[in-house]
C-alpha cells in the first residue's frame, strides 16, 4: 500500500514500525519526547510508546551516546537522536572510541545495535553549527556503518534496517530535504527492501555517472534531467561504510566517466576516497580523469553565503563538462 | 611533615584502623563471618602477588605495560565482594583486584597488557565489562547500563546493581560529570565507585578538585560517602549498602575511596620526579594488607599456619601467572580483521581477502624454497 510521505515523516512511520516490532528499541535524545523532537521527527512517539521508551534525556550528547552504549549492553536497541549536525561533537569519544570499537575489544563477546540520527548538511539557512556534513569522520573509523537516504522510502525502509542491525549505525538524515514528498511502499517484509549497504542506480543514463548522496541526490537528478545534451546516469550511494563499489564500478566501466557530488569539504572527504578506488579499478575504462563537486574546504559560512558554498546545478553541470573536456 | 593531602580532613568512614583495630560503625553493620574475613585477607595476598608478578614481567619485556594497583587492594578487595553473581561492574584499566573478585583469570588480564587481545574475558559470564582506557567513559556505560536493569524490572532484593569504578582523575571528565546527573534524573540503580589514589599520573589531587570528590555527589542529587580506602571492611560494608540502596530502587551512590596509589601510574611512568619518599613512607603505614594481618592475629582469628599457607598459595599463583603469560598464544595476523562488525562488511572482506592472499605468497615462497 503506497502513501504519499515526506522523509521526514517517512522516517517518524519508520521508527514507530521499529518500535511496534521489538519492545527492546528505545528512542532517546533532547526534546525528542513532547516536543517531537526540533524537526518533529520523533512525532507522537512518546504518546504511544511511553516516557521510558522515548526518554528525553539531559542536554549531553556524550551522555546520550554513552548511555545508549550503556543499554545496548544489556540488550536493548537505542536510537538517538542528535538535535543538529555541529552538536554531534560533544559525543566523539564515546562514539569513535567505545561505540565502534567495543565489538572488535570483546572478540565478538559485545554486540552495539546502537543507532545514532544526525540531521544533517546545510540549505536551511540556519545559524553557525547546524549545517555541517560530518559523513567523512564516520566513514573513516572502523566499526561504523554510516548510511544517508535522498527518498521517502529508503527513509522508511533504511531506519528501519538500521536499528535491526547488530552494528552500530550513523543515520544521517539530510535536513533540507525532511520535506521532499513522493510515495511510499509501507507494505511488505523488512527483509524484502533493498539491503541499506546497497547503492541505488536512480537514473539510468549511458554517457557518464554522477554519483551522489543523501542531499545531493535531488541536485544530481536536475542536473541530468538538465543536460539534454548527454544521458547521465545517477547513482545514489546511500550507504558511505561501506561504500557498494560494485555498482559504482559497474556504472563507471559503462558510462567511462565520474563526477562525485557532495556537499562536505572536498579535501580528504568521500569523494576522493571514491575517485582514488575507481581509478584503481576501473583505469582502462576512464575516459577522463574522476572529477570532484563539493563544498570548499572552509568552515560552513554564514547562510547568506550557503547559496555558493553549496553544490548546485550550474556547479554540478561544470563537473560534468569538465569530464567530457577530455 | 605531613605530605597527603588535599581534603583529608574531612569525615572518613573507617572500620578497621591501621594499628588493625576493628571499630563498629553505626550505619555500616559489618555482616561477615570469620571465614570470610579470612578469604578477605587472602585476595588482598593474592591480588598483591598478581600485581607483583606483572610488574615483573613488564620488567622482563613479556607485557608492553603494566598499571600496578599497588596499595589499592583493599578498595578493590572490599567493593569487588560486595557485589553479586548478577551485578554488573564497569572497570577502568587498575581494577586487578574487583577482576580478581568477578573471577577473572589473571592471565586474561595479561594478555591485555601483553598485546595479544584487545579484552579477554567475556563480560557477560563474569558480570565484569572490559577495562576502559579512555578515562571517564565507562561511567556512561554503567548509567546506560543501570537504566536497562531498571526497564527490564529487575530491581528488589534479588535484582541487580551496578558498579561503576574509575580515579580520582576521572571527576574531571565531561562523561563523569554528565554520568552523574544521567544517573541521578533517571534514579539508575548504579553505584560510582571513586578511587581516589590521590595522583592522577603526575597531577595531584589539588589540581583535579576544590572540593572532596564525595562531596560532589550531593550537587547533583545523590549521597557520597568517603571511606578509608585501604580498609578492606569498610570497602565491603560501604559498596554492600550502597548496592542495596540501587537495588532497592533509591538510585546512586558515589563511594570515595580514599586511598594511595604506591606505584607509578604504570610502568612507564616515574614517580620520583613528581612526589616525595617520604609521601609514600607515610601510607606504606596504612598499608592495607598489615593491618588486616595484625587484626586477624590480634583476635586470634588466624595464625601462623594459615599465613603460611596464605603465601604458599601465592608463591603457586605466582609461578602459574609467569608460565601462563608466556604461554599465551600469539594471535593469528588474520584476526586484525576478526569481529569489527557483526554482519558482513564488503570492506573488510576485500581486505582481509587481499592479505590472506599476500600472507599466503609467502608460504607459496617457502614452499618453493623446500623443493
Amino acid at each position: 500500500m503506497g502513501t504519499k510521505l515526506t522523509i521526514g515523516k517517512a522516517i517518524n512511520a519508520g521508527l514507530r514500525a521499529a518500535m511496534d516490532s521489538d519492545p527492546k528499541v528505545l528512542m532517546m535524545g533532547e526534546d525528542v519526547g513532547k516536543l517531537g523532537g526540533v524537526f518533529r521527527v520523533t512525532d507522537g512517539l512518546q504518546k504511544d510508546f511511553g516516557a521510558d521508551r522515548v526518554i528525553d534525556t539531559p542536554l549531553a550528547e556524550s551522555g546520550i551516546v554513552g548511555t545508549a552504549i550503556g543499554l545496548a549492553l544489556r540488550g536493548y536497541r537505542p536510537i538517538c537522536e542528535i538535535q543538529f549536525d555541529g552538536f554531534f561533537f560533544p559525543a566523539t569519544n564515546q562514539t569513535f572510541s567505545q561505540l565502534a570499537k567495543m565489538r572488535r575489544r570483546s572478540a565478538g563477546a559485545l554486540s552495539l545495535p546502537v543507532v545514532i540520527r544526525i540531521p544533517y548538511g546545510g540549505g536551511i539557512g540556519a545559524v553557525e553549527h547546524h549545517s555541517e556534513s560530518p559523513e567523512a569522520y564516520f566513514a573513516h573509523t572502523a566499526g561504523l556503518r554510516v548510511v544517508t537516504v535522498a527518498t521517502p522510502e529508503d527513509a522508511y525502509w533504511m531506519i528501519q534496517q538500521a536499528v535491526t542491525s547488530d552494528d552500530p549505525v550513523i543515520f544521517l538524515e539530510p535536513k533540507r530535504r525532511y520535506y521532499e514528498k513522493s510515495e511510499v511502499e509501507t507494505g511488505g517484509a523488512l527483509s524484502a527492501a533493498t539491503p541499506m549497504d546497497a547503492a541505488r542506480v536512480a537514473r539510468p543514463g549511458n554517457d557518464a555517472t554522477l554519483l551522489a548522496y543523501g542531499p545531493m541526490v535531488k541536485t544530481a537528478l536536475q542536473a541530468a534531467e538538465a543536460d539534454t545534451e548527454r544521458d547521465i546516469e545517477v547513482v545514489d550511494l546511500r550507504c558511505l561504510a561501506p561504500i557498494d563499489y560494485d555498482t559504482v564500478t559497474a556504472s563507471v566501466r559503462r558510462t567511462g566517466r565520474l563526477v562525485v557530488v557532495h556537499e562536505a569539504p572536498l579535501t580528504n572527504g568521500v569523494g576522493g576516497e571514491i575517485a582514488a578506488r575507481v581509478t584503481e579499478e576501473c583505469f582502462y575504462h576512464l575516459e577522463a580523469p574522476v572529477t570532484r563537486v563539493c563544498g570548499f574546504d572552509t568552515p560552513y559560512p554564514q547562510s547568506r553565503l550557503e547559496e555558493h558554498y553549496l553544490p548546485d546545478l550550474d556547479r554540478v553541470l561544470d563537473g560534468v563538462d569538465r569530464v567530457f573536456a577530455y | 611533615m605531613h605530605y597527603t593531602t588535599a581534603h583529608e580532613d574531612t569525615e572518613l568512614i573507617q572500620l578497621l584502623t591501621p594499628d588493625g583495630e576493628l571499630r563498629d560503625h553505626p550505619d555500616y553493620p559489618l555482616d561477615i563471618s570469620t571465614e570470610e574475613i579470612r578469604d578477605l585477607y587472602r585476595d588482598l595476598v593474592l591480588v598483591r602477588r598478581v600485581d607483583t608478578e606483572a610488574v615483573a614481567l613488564q620488567r622482563q619485556g613479556e607485557l608492553g605495560l603494566w598499571a600496578s594497583l599497588l596499595g589499592q587492594e583493599a578498595a578493590q578487595v572490599g567493593s569487588g565482594r560486595a557485589l553479586r553473581a548478577n551485578d554488573m561492574a564497569f572497570p577502568s584499566y587498575r581494577e586487578h583486584g574487583v577482576a580478581w573478585c568477578r573471577g577473572i583469570h589473571p592471565k586474561e588480564l595479561l594478555g591485555l597488557f601483553r598485546g595479544v587481545t584487545n579484552g579477554g574475558w567475556d563480560p557477560y559470564e563474569h558480570g565484569c565489562q572490559l577495562y576502559t582506557i579512555v578515562i571517564g567513559t565507562q561511567n556512561l556505560h554503567a548509567t546506560g547500563y543501570a537504566m536497562g536493569v531498571q526497564r527490564d524490572g529487575a530491581l528488589g532484593e534479588d535484582g541487580t546493581a551496578v558498579i561503576s569504578y574509575f580515579g580520582d582523575g576521572a571527576t574531571s571528565q565531561g562523561d563523569t560529570n554528565e554520568a552523574f546527573n544521567f544517573a541521578a534524573v533517571n534514579n539508575a540503580p548504579v553505584v560510582f565507585f571513586c578511587q581516589n589514589n590521590q595522583w592522577a599520573i603526575s597531577e595531584p589531587l589539588e589540581r583535579q578538585s576544590r572540593v572532596p570528590l564525595y562531596q560532589r555527589a550531593r550537587g547533583y542529587g545523590f549521597p557520597g560517602v568517603r571511606i578509608d580506602g585501604n580498609d578492606v571492611l569498610a570497602s565491603l560494608a560501604v559498596t554492600r549498602q550502597a548496592l542495596r540502596s540501587a537495588r532497592e530502587g533509591q538510585g546512586p551512590t558515589l563511594i570515595e575511596a580514599f586511598t594511595y596509589r604506591m606505584g607509578a601510574h604504570t610502568t612507564n611512568d616515574d614517580p620520583t620526579r613528581y612526589r616525595v619518599s617520604a609521601e609514600l613512607d607515610e601510607w606504606k603505614q596504612r598499608d592495607p594488607i598489615l593491618r588486616m594481618r595484625a587484626y586477624l592475629s590480634d583476635q586470634g582469628i588466624a595464625g601462623d599456619a594459615f599465613f603460611t599457607e596464605v603465601d604458599s598459595e601465592a608463591d603457586d599463583l605466582g609461578e602459574r601467572v609467569r608460565r601462563e603469560c608466556r604461554e599465551l598464544p600469539e594471535p593469528d595476523p588474520l584476526d586484525i580483521f576478526r569481529e569489527v562488525y557483526a554482519e558482513p562488511n564488503s570492506h573488510i572482506d576485500r581486505q582481509r581477502a587481499d592479505f590472506a592472499e599476500y600472507l599466503a605468497s609467502f608460504e607459496d615462497a617457502g614452499a618453493n624454497e623446500g623443493r
